[in-house]
């Protein structure tokens, strides 16, 4: 088990290394001039050159690429061309909100999205599976900004009961910070939870169907001690992955999310990075949520052991 | 009356208490949160042209002369000139009791340095450098410009409040290179930047910086006038989605909005909690500019027969809607309302468009069909409409074109290449200047005839930069108004672009919020209710 885990751990540095790769030649062929950005609309083109000089823009893509891995190894993912902070403390500064709406839309999801599978697979072909099923097709169906906006107008506007925007730490009391990640986690987690809910309720019916199950059954285990106990344990592999590959869809969502609700995270990080060009930023947040996905991944393998004995590395 | 928000967060109350509403520690009387039209990426205000880094530098920087609403320049930090030697020596006075945010005392060598810095940048700046013989300082408050020749725009030169504006930062950071960012904000205005709560993601904070010494005399007009700061703090929270800025401006979550679009200005008037105003009187000029050096556009003649076919209020109905009041046509090559514009020409931009004429007008000149190539900035929507109208205008009359659309970062790139439009150039683009970039021939940088060193485009105009060294030496308005008639006669014959009109960008705040400034977003006699 040690063995695979540390091997696994060590595969993740060709992963980066393409990645890196890849995204370093990607942001130089794609169009966009930082430069420009930065020296603004009434720039004259002799501005623009001295400043693209002067970050050394201006410089091969063998060379700029060389530096920019020789500081990756020495652990330096570099400075932001716009904010001359470097990348490694601006995703510290931004970290939190993003983790923050994660773990709330993950916890939201899970604990809605699960029973909701298990409910409509135990009463499969009444309301209540077709309620469910209603519900997980239009979260696939609606963009998570349309059902941002919904929220903020009901529960903020209208209702006056939520912040229709911003993001409180953490540090700042429970309540603040929850209070302006409920609309967000519900908006992002809405998708997630269809997922989560239909994978549930596949998985289940399946489960319910097994030869064990029928002996519960006549053994006169009860419907909860069923459902909960027996089935959903054996129906947990699949649940988990899901789970998992989700962690990519929230990675995703976040970015629009935390622009509809000024949440000051990754995703934000990004989006701003990519219109102005801030290579660097871009480079490093790409990198982190590889990083993470490839870690996620790892901790979802080593998870099936507890719920699937069977299972060895 | 207590909002229903406030009530959960008392039957939350077994939680830790809440901190003030919204982000941070917004909620008292005297802090304002603003928010910009874009996110403050750089604070040097002479390393970027971006004019919210322009709005950061009125904030925390002071102007010896500072531009009142007549346009004119006032002492600010100056108390005063002397003009000596047929103009050829003038004398500045400082103000006494002038201080920078570090406590050190604001100093005529200050002023001189920061002058070169900004003069290294600035193209009224750097014609003010090639007169001058020497500047120096030779007392703590005074100094001394020896001009090889007499200079009228002086003072109009360190008031304008185009970017680059000339503020004054104490030595040591004048220093720096003006491609460089300085390596801290030291300022000299009423507001100090708090670099500390400098945060990527998070509000950029300005507080009141106590030792500002405002002038004692005059009224608050634009950017001259006493600046008495009444506000402690000024957050600026930077939304980047403008249906939750509107929903944050309505909620009372955000007291100022700079830009709201033009789509929301229905929902915000329609609140009786917010003010929906024009600040700045001379608005945003679109332009459809050129490129010079390559066919079909390297024609005059049919650069010039394209202004008989340009529909200014069918270009502005695309920006801003049918709303009357936020648009005028009929626009030359200076922003209406201002002291250079003038009528000279604008006859070819006005009344009925005949594009039969234009048709044979641009056949007559020798168009061969070329394809035309467009670059839009699909990220910006007043650019994307003005590039679809300016589409729709050379279909018309006959032009085969090709739009490329990309993000505005891309399209910059592009537009600053010399190649064919096959190979990667381009003929033509969209842009929107602020009327006060338009003010006149120092600043307007799409007047330069200066070829491959002028504004993207590159034309070569040797008679408009003969007219525009004539607006320099003016001794007066007359004259300057004289000189304006000929350049805008010059500009509608060369045709380096096409004026496509000016709008008037609204700007919203909360009913609580008085005092607020013509011109720019200013902060200094803004009071909170």
């Amino acid at each position: 088990m040690f063995a695979y885990v540390v091997r696994r751990v060590l595969a993740t540095i060709p992963v980066m290394a393409i990645v890196a790769l890849f995204v370093f030649s990607l942001l130089y062929i794609a169009p966009g001039d930082p430069a420009a950005v930065i020296a603004g609309d009434q720039a004259t083109p002799e501005d623009v050159e001295r400043i693209r000089a002067s970050l050394g823009l201006d410089r091969p893509y063998l060379v700029r690429f060389g530096a920019w891995v020789f500081d990756i190894a020495r652990g330096d993912l570099g400075v932001s061309i716009f904010t001359n902070l470097p990348v490694s403390t601006m995703i510290r500064q931004r970290i939190e909100p993003t983790l923050s709406l994660m773990v709330v839309t993950l916890i939201l999801a899970v604990s809605v999205a699960v029973p909701m599978g298990v409910v409509a697979a135990w009463k499969v072909g009444t309301w209540i599976d077709k309620f469910v099923m209603g519900f997980a097709v239009l979260g696939f169906s609606v963009p998570v900004f349309v059902v941002g906006y919904l929220l903020a107008y009901t529960f903020a506007l209208e209702l006056d009961w939520l912040p229709v925007q911003g993001y409180t730490a953490f540090s700042q009391g429970l309540w603040p910070w929850l209070e302006n990640l409920i609309l967000p986690a519900i908006a992002l987690g809405t998708v997630y939870i269809a997922l989560i809910a239909r994978i549930t309720r596949a998985t289940m019916l399946e489960v319910l169907q097994q030869d064990y199950i029928r002996t519960a059954r006549a053994k006169g285990a009860g419907q909860r001690s069923i459902l909960f106990l027996h089935a959903l344990k054996n129906a947990a592999v699949p649940i988990v992955t899901v789970i998992g590959i989700g962690i990519a869809l929230l990675i995703g969502g976040a970015v629009v999310t935390e622009s509809v609700f000024a949440i000051p995270g990754l995703g934000r990080l990004t989006v701003d990075a990519i219109l102005r060009r801030d290579y660097p930023v871009i480079q490093g947040v790409v990198l982190l949520f590889s990083f993470v996905y490839v870690l996620v991944n790892l901790v979802i393998d080593l998870l099936y052991t507890l719920f699937d004995p069977r299972i060895r590395y | 009356m207590m909002q229903r928000r406030h009530l959960l967060a008392v039957a939350a109350a077994a939680l830790p208490a809440r901190a003030a509403l919204g982000q941070g520690t917004s909620g008292a009387a005297r802090v304002l949160r603003f928010v910009p039209q874009a996110d403050l990426a750089g604070l040097d205000p002479l390393v970027t042209t971006a004019t919210v880094t322009r709005h950061h530098g009125f904030a925390v920087w002071d102007t010896l002369y500072g531009l009142n609403q007549d346009y004119a320049a006032e002492p600010q930090m100056a108390s005063g000139h002397a003009i000596d030697q047929d103009g050829r020596r003038i004398t500045i006075r400082l103000r006494q009791g002038l201080r920078f945010h570090d406590g050190e005392p604001v100093r005529a060598e200050d002023c001189v340095a920061s002058i070169r810095r900004w003069a290294a940048r600035d193209p009224m700046g750097q014609v003010l450098m090639a007169r001058t013989e020497e500047i120096s300082a030779p007392d703590d408050r005074s100094i001394v410009f020896r001009l090889r020749r007499p200079f009228p725009r002086l003072f109009d030169a360190l008031a304008k409040v185009t970017p680059p504006v000339c503020f004054i930062m104490p030595a040591r950071l004048a220093a720096t290179p003006p491609t460089e960012a300085v390596a801290e904000i030291v300022g000299s205005g009423p507001f100090r930047f708090l670099p500390a709560e400098r945060q990527a993601g998070r509000p950029a904070v300005y507080e009141r910086f106590a030792r500002y010494s405002p002038r004692e005399e005059g009224t608050p007009s634009w950017t001259a006038g006493p600046k008495r700061a009444h506000l402690d703090r000024v957050e600026w929270h930077v939304l980047p989605d403008v249906g939750t800025t509107a929903d944050a401006l309505l909620a009372g979550e955000v007291e100022w909005w700079e830009n709201p679009s033009a789509d929301r200005h229905a929902a915000l008037r329609a609140s009786r909690s917010l003010v929906l105003e024009v600040l700045d009187p001379t608005g945003y000029v679109g332009m459809a500019r050129f490129n010079h050096l390559h066919p079909p556009f390297d024609r005059p003649a049919i650069r010039r027969a394209l202004l008989g076919a340009v529909d200014q209020a069918e270009f502005m109905r695309a920006v801003v809607g049918a709303d009357r009041s936020l648009l005028r046509d009929g626009v030359g090559v200076f922003a209406p309302g201002t002291p250079l514009a003038n009528d000279e020409g604008v006859a070819a931009l006005a009344g009925a468009r005949d594009l039969d004429r234009v048709k044979r007008e641009i056949a007559e000149a020798g168009y061969g069909g070329e394809k035309v190539v467009l670059l839009a900035a699909t990220d910006f929507p007043t650019l994307a409409a003005l590039a679809e109208t300016g589409a729709g205008m050379l279909r018309r009359v006959g032009f085969e074109v090709e739009i490329v659309g990309d993000a505005w970062a891309a399209i910059v790139r592009r537009r600053a290449s010399r190649e064919p439009p096959a190979a990667g150039g381009w003929n033509m683009f969209f842009t929107i200047w602020s009327g006060l970039d338009l003010l006149n021939p120092g600043v307007h940088q799409a007047l330069r005839g200066t070829g491959e060193r002028a504004w993207f485009g590159w034309p070569t105009m040797p008679r408009m930069e003969d007219l525009r060294g004539e607006w320099f030496d003016a001794p007066d308005d007359a004259a300057q108004q004289r000189v304006a008639r000929a350049i805008q006669a010059e500009a509608l014959r060369e045709a380096p672009f096409l004026p496509l009109g000016q709008h008037f960008q609204a700007t919203a705040y909360r009913r609580g919020i008085t005092g607020v400034l013509k011109g720019l977003p200013l902060f200094w006699n803004v009071q909170r209710a």
